[in-house]
């Protein structure tokens, strides 16, 4: 694509979006009911957002880059990312969030049959349906491989049991993408990939309470949960192939990683300092040298945002390049979280206050320090930098 | 711009990465000429080498001979530079003092520019004044003297200002120390009557003057851009000699973190590669990290420069400030993950962490430049 091109998308997009974001869809999130995530039971807050969203969805830009057969507005690289910078530029929100979008559309996009892709892509696209994530349980975090949770093959089913724990949303979600063991003897590829409906009988979930005193979170129970083996035609409930949905996971963490890593993080990769100045009034030299510390580090890391975007959609980045990408990022985010609540002083400290939104600083603050847990901790991302990448010796 | 190079871009790199790992390395330059205590701290044949590879005048306009490249194509070479401690006047010649003299009049440009080309002669720059980067404080003085003036002050650190033949000065012709207004820049030729060069050799080995103007007559046609209106060269000579030295300390850093990664895959303690080690693996990845991110800005920054964009002053810093700090962190952990060996001075880690130095302080620390982040930011 020439660069004239580009710049007629850009004055197209630039016009598409005054005619169609609303003033509302451009101020930044606050509050958990600002995210529209889709869904059987989703409400809309306001006309505004529900406005946002069907203008998305018919253009395709819940989901740019996918393919315009499933749901997505089919933009190339470039195009996407002009589209990212216009959106940027007059602080868009994003008009869906969902793990489908984030991480099982990505999967489905490289291990999906058409039949899957044709249905759950754009079931997704369209925010139909909300997918949950069932990785984690309760002996399984960091060494995810050594799962438990089993499907007994039942010929054209599988009765699953088990428990997954920290399955964020899984009490608002329709559907859960599940690791599931259907052969014990085989740790790697002894793993299935599952799909299946929240709904089923013997599904059952239990919140987990935070240290930010929220809880977006759930132990998920599977008691002889029945899990058809297809639903309908070239529409199987597993992605890829039976035993071998480690593969699949893999290439989903990637994606989940570069999603938590903040690389598009738009404002959260923004300088602070001045912000903070406004909210004290008066820095402390030596919080002044700290904020400028960190704002060297946080331009610096949008910066590599951007590269490695860039490069991804082009396959120049290294495969394991998103874990360095979340080590980075989700330590930075915390950083940003412990300097805004040392400028913020007493009022920062406050939980319940109007002022505070109901204690936003110290309740993000808290939320930031699962940045570098969830989807993988720091220490294993250094793992996997330094054999994949560095190709350091060892187990 | 998507911020990777483009097939040019990437051709050029290959063949600076021969051309340097070859021609340019360690062995061949730094320490000869180091072990040979030679005066200048590199070798003239190098530079010739250097200006048959088209990269003397790679940033000079091509109406002025030279090929009109820009910032990202000088810091391809600079990274390379830096990866293997090439000493060379590249930084102050071919960027610093080429960068200021694009800003010259027709008859500047024709004078000196050639000869900065063909590497026949190299250019330094005169900025500091003190032990400590402080360019918005020019106390050198340049006062009218008939057709010309006189000049009269000190200068610190001017890099490679005994080797080189002409020597770009920022100086006072009205205002106080503190003015941005009042600075000219000055061509001064290396046998101008009443000036001196202290030459010292730095820690890198490289070469260093604190020169002394002691009414130092100069022609009106010394002056590069307009009398009192030289800040804005000045700047711009700044912008991109910050982001080139970042490019270097790039490559500093890249050389210092692969020599050590390759070390701990061979060296055998407790009956194990060392490399083993999580403890040792975890830095090591932490650092990769923070390389690979100072090696994104920097490139941003160069791309910023070079698209003319508002941002790139601010960026410069931030590349300057992010670079200094990873580099530093690089041949600190170098030298720590070698053990013994890192501390002699037959292997080559210590190299890296003598030049870093020398980086850091070169045209702003992490400090300055930091605080300029800030101020720039608004606080
Ligand atoms: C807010 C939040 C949301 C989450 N959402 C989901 C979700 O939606 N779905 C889901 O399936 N899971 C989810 N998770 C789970 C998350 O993926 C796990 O918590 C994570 O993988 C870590 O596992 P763990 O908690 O068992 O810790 P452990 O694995 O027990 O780790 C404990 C500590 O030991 C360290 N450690 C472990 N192994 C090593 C090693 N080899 N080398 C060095 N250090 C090591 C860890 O880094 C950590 O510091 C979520 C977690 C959180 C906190
Ligand atoms: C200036 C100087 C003076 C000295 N004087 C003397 C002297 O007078 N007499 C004498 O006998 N010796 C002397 N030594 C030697 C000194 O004791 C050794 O250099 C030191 O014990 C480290 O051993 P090494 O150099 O072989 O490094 P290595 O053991 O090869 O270590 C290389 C790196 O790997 C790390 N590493 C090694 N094993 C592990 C592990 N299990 N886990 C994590 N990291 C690991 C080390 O911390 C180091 O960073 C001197 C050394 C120096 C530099």
């Amino acid at each position: 694509m020439s660069d004239s091109d580009l710049d007629a998308f850009r004055a197209e997009t630039r016009a598409w979006l005054e005619a169609n974001c609303p003033p509302e869809m451009r101020e930044p999130v606050r509050d958990e009911d600002d995210v529209y995530w889709g869904g059987r039971n989703a409400k809309f807050k306001n006309d505004a957002q529900k406005a946002w969203f069907e203008a998305c969805v018919a253009k395709g830009y819940t989901v740019p880059a996918w393919p315009k057969e499933y749901g997505g507005a089919g933009l190339s690289p470039a195009e996407a990312k002009v589209l990212r910078e216009e959106m940027s530029r007059i602080g868009a929100r994003p008009p869906l969030s969902s793990f489908g979008i984030w991480m099982l559309g990505p999967a489905l996009l490289h291990f999906g049959t058409e039949g899957q892709k044709q249905r759950f892509l754009n079931e997704i696209a369209r925010g139909e349906i909300r997918w949950c994530q069932g990785y984690s349980e309760p002996g399984s975090g960091s060494d995810l491989v050594s799962l438990q949770t089993y499907g007994e093959d039942k010929g054209d089913h599988w009765v699953v049991n088990g428990q997954k724990i920290w399955t964020s949303y899984a009490d608002k979600a329709d559907w859960i993408f599940c690791l599931v063991r259907t052969d014990k003897e085989n740790k790697y590829q002894g793993i299935t990939f599952m799909l299946y409906d929240m709904a089923s009988a013997g599904v059952s979930t239990k919140p987990i309470l935070l240290i930010s005193g929220s809880s977006p979170f759930c132990e998920t129970f599977f008691d002889d949960v029945k899990v058809p083996k297809s639903y309908g035609e070239d529409v199987p409930a597993y992605v890829g192939q039976v035993n071998r949905g480690w593969d699949v996971a893999k290439y989903l963490l990637g994606h989940e990683r570069e999603m938590i890593s903040g690389a598009d993080g738009g404002d959260r990769t923004s300088a602070i300092g001045a912000a903070m100045l406004r909210l004290s009034g008066e820095l402390d030299p030596v919080l002044r040298a700290e904020l400028a510390q960190f704002d060297v580090d946080a331009l610096a890391y949008a910066a590599m945002g951007e590269k490695f975007l860039d490069e991804i959609k082009v396959g120049k980045a290294h495969p394991a390049q998103p874990n360095m990408m979340k080590y980075a990022g989700t330590e930075l985010n915390k950083r940003r979280h412990e300097l805004m609540m040392a400028a913020g002083g007493t009022r920062a400290l406050e939980w319940d206050s109007e002022e505070t939104g109901g204690g936003k600083p110290s309740r993000n603050w808290l939320r930031t320090k699962a940045n570098s847990i969830e989807g993988g901790t720091s220490e294993v991302m250094l793992n996997v930098i330094s054999k994949r990448i560095l190709d350091l010796p060892g187990a | 711009m998507p911020l990777y190079y483009d097939d040019d871009q990437v051709m050029l790199a290959e063949t600076a990465n021969q051309f340097m790992g070859e021609e340019g390395s360690i062995k061949n330059q730094l320490r000869h000429w180091r072990d040979r205590n030679c005066k200048d701290g590199f070798g003239h044949g190098l530079w010739k080498q250097f200006a048959e590879m088209g990269f003397t005048g790679m940033l000079v306009g091509e109406e002025d001979g030279g090929l009109g490249m820009g910032q990202v194509e000088a810091n391809i070479v600079l990274e390379e530079i830096g990866r293997n401690l090439t000493p060379s006047p590249f930084l102050s010649s071919s960027v610093l003092a080429a960068t200021a003299l694009k800003h010259g009049s027709n008859d500047v440009r024709g004078r000196w520019l050639p000869d900065l080309i063909s590497g026949d002669k190299v250019y330094a720059v005169a900025i500091d004044e003190g032990v400590k980067h402080r360019p918005e404080r020019i106390a050198c003085k340049a006062e009218k003297s008939g057709n010309g003036f006189r000049l009269t002050g000190k200068k610190d650190f001017v890099v490679y200002g005994a080797s080189s033949e002409m020597i770009v000065v920022a100086a006072r012709t009205s205002g106080s120390d503190g003015d941005a207004d009042g600075v000219t820049l000055f061509a001064v030729p290396q046998d101008a009557a009443g000036m001196s060069h202290d030459s010292v050799r730095l820690v890198d080995s490289s070469m260093a003057s604190h020169i002394t103007f002691d009414g130092v007559e100069l022609d009106g046609d010394a002056v590069i851009g307009e009398v009192d209106g030289g800040r804005e060269v000045l700047n711009a000579m700044l912008m991109a000699g910050r982001i080139g030295t970042a490019a270097e300390g790039v490559g500093v850093a890249r050389g210092a973190m692969d020599m050590t990664v390759d070390y701990i895959k061979q060296r055998k303690q407790f009956g194990k590669l060392i490399g083993e080690f999580q403890a040792l693996q975890h830095r090591a990845a932490h650092l990769y990290s923070e390389v690979e991110i100072a090696r994104a800005v920097t490139i941003k920054a160069a791309q910023l420069l070079d698209g003319g964009s508002e941002k790139a002053d601010l960026m410069a810093s931030v590349a300057k400030a992010k670079v200094a700090k990873v580099a530093g962190l690089a041949v600190r952990e170098g030298v720590q993950m070698h053990g013994g060996i890192g501390m002699t001075d037959e292997y080559d880690i210590g190299l890296y962490m003598k030049r870093d130095r020398a980086l850091q302080e070169f045209l702003g620390d992490q400090y300055y430049h930091a605080n300029r982040v800030a101020e720039l930011s608004g606080y």
